[in-house]
């Protein structure tokens, strides 16, 4: 069997498995608690052809792209100077690492003081969320690189630009990429949960207005459609992972 | 003063290791390496070897002394011609193994059919042919080696210095892989040095074999070999061979006991 083709086959047992979940989580609950499988693809399609629908969604997505792109660039750089610069990792690396493991919800009430309800603290809270991960796994890349792999460089004579280029580059980019997968996963919770709280626009609103209007149509409806984006960009990503871990 | 005389030549070099502990790592010492020699380096751990490498390389400096190829001086940079196949894994690990083979030739700016043309070569001379696609965590150490051996093969090189290239590999690996070098060798014409710490792969593959003294590394001896050019690893059971392997070992005794004893103060 080819690689995509397992792949395929992986995706529809997993998606067979949770659709079997979830009609069990019907069976039990009933309808008060989550609508079944066919009722709310029906409803997530109808969702889909309205115009207040897609308003939501783009508000989460203009939080979640800002919020990315901020955390994405920060812990990139971030993780690159640290790893050059040795010194600064090692007095760093413990502290981001305490503070990941913060739990960040806690700080909520704090950022909506310091942004205010709406998109600022939205991203503030995506960015809290996503940054830490995607600096750590950058500075270990950079500290990661094995010694070899430069001593070769120079016995190939390769200037330092080429160096930069055709080895350093290369070789710290997968790991990157993989703290963007999570980078990018974790942003959109931490936005997510920022517009359940504080917010009157975008997917998180929808849900938890939702529960709030006993609109239990509404909830599990956004969540599949959530689910069901954040698996696509997943493997988007995790696809561009894998071409450059290889093997 | 130049090296007109040998291919590569050391006079005089040490290197030393300023800063608080302030080793000396490494001679006085002095090395003349002939033309499309095969000359083997042995010596007790931390005595120098890699060190020495280094210099020959123009990958460090010495501290003193001067070290030549090819009758210009080595000075910092790694000089055209010279190519080093280091124990660990130098493979680049996201790139094919044809891609690692052809890296130093898109560096240098070939054009694409002479660029595959000499890489097929190599792969074929390595035995890596039906393992040009695969990428190097797909092969075995082995495998990866022979990828690195390919990726210096094909820049001609006329002087390949080793820095223990199957000391990471089980003794079999080892001792075809040194047959391969050794139909390297005779192949390119190069120069060949080999750093290694195993006394039978040295007496089996070179011409000469240089012994250096335990820390700071001097030569203390040099045993010629005596086998024919076209030698390979069943030379092991010719009755020279284990003369050859003790007569090497006895000046490395003394040396290796007081590395020890370096080791342990």
């Amino acid at each position: 069997m080819s690689e995509p083709a397992r792949q395929a086959r992986d995706a529809l047992a997993i998606l067979a498995v949770l659709t079997v979940a979830w009609q069990g989580a019907y069976e039990y609950a009933g309808a008060v608690a989550v609508t079944p499988p066919l009722g709310t693809v029906a409803f997530a399609a109808h969702l889909l052809g309205s115009a207040r629908f897609w308003e939501h969604a783009a508000a989460t997505g203009l939080a979640l792209a800002d919020a990315f792109a901020i955390a994405a660039v920060l812990g990139v750089l971030g993780g690159l100077a640290l790893g050059l610069w040795r010194y600064a990792a090692d007095v760093t690396e413990p502290v981001l690492a305490a503070l990941y493991a913060v739990p960040k919800i806690t700080l909520y009430p704090v950022i909506l003081l310091l942004f205010g309800l709406g998109l600022p603290a939205k991203v503030a809270f995506g960015v809290i969320h996503g940054v830490i991960p995607v600096t750590l796994l950058t500075l270990s890349a950079v500290r990661g690189i094995r010694p070899v792999l430069l001593r070769t460089a120079r016995v190939l004579r390769l200037t330092p630009r080429e160096t930069m280029r055709h080895v350093l580059a290369p070789a710290v980019l997968a790991e990157i990429v993989t703290g963007l997968r999570l980078c990018f996963s974790l942003t959109l919770l931490g936005v997510l949960i920022g517009e359940m709280f504080a917010s009157q626009r975008g997917l998180g609103f929808l849900i938890i207005n939702g529960i709030n209007n006993h609109d239990v149509r509404m909830t599990t409806a956004v969540v599949l459609l959530v689910v069901v984006a954040a698996v696509l960009a997943n493997a988007l990503l995790l696809a561009t992972d894998r071409t450059l871990h290889r093997g | 003063m130049s090296g007109a005389a040998a291919h590569a030549r050391l006079t005089g070099v040490t290197r030393v290791y300023a800063g608080p502990t302030h080793v000396h790592a490494l001679g006085p010492l002095d090395l003349d390496v002939a033309r499309g020699e095969f000359l083997a380096v042995v010596g007790p751990s931390g005595c120098g070897k890699s060190t020495l490498l280094d210099v020959l390389a123009g990958l460090a400096a010495p501290s003193s002394g001067e070290a030549w190829f090819e009758d210009r001086r080595i000075a910092g940079t790694v000089p055209d011609g010279i190519g080093v196949v280091f124990q660990e894994d130098a493979s680049f690990p996201w790139l094919t193994v044809a891609d690692n083979v052809a890296f130093g030739l898109r560096r240098a700016g070939l054009d694409g059919a002479e660029i595959r043309r000499r890489v097929e070569d190599a792969l074929g001379f390595m035995g890596l042919g039906e393992f040009a696609r695969a990428y190097p965590a797909q092969l075995s150490g082995g495998m990866r080696q022979r990828v690195c051996i390919a990726r210096t093969l094909v820049l001609a090189p006329r002087f390949i210095l080793l820095d223990e290239p199957f000391g990471a590999l089980d003794q079999q690996t080892r001792l075809l892989m040194g047959d391969e070098l050794l139909r390297l060798w005779r192949r390119t014409g190069a120069t060949v040095l080999l750093i290694t710490h195993a006394l039978d792969e040295a007496a089996m593959l070179a011409d000469r074999v240089g012994v250096m003294s335990a820390r700071p590394g001097r030569f203390i001896a040099f045993v010629p070999t005596g086998w024919p050019r076209d030698r390979d690893s069943r030379v092991v059971s010719a009755p020279e061979f284990g003369a050859l392997t003790a007569q090497l070992w006895s000046h490395l005794r003394p040396e290796s006991l007081r590395a020890m004893g370096q080791a342990r103060a």
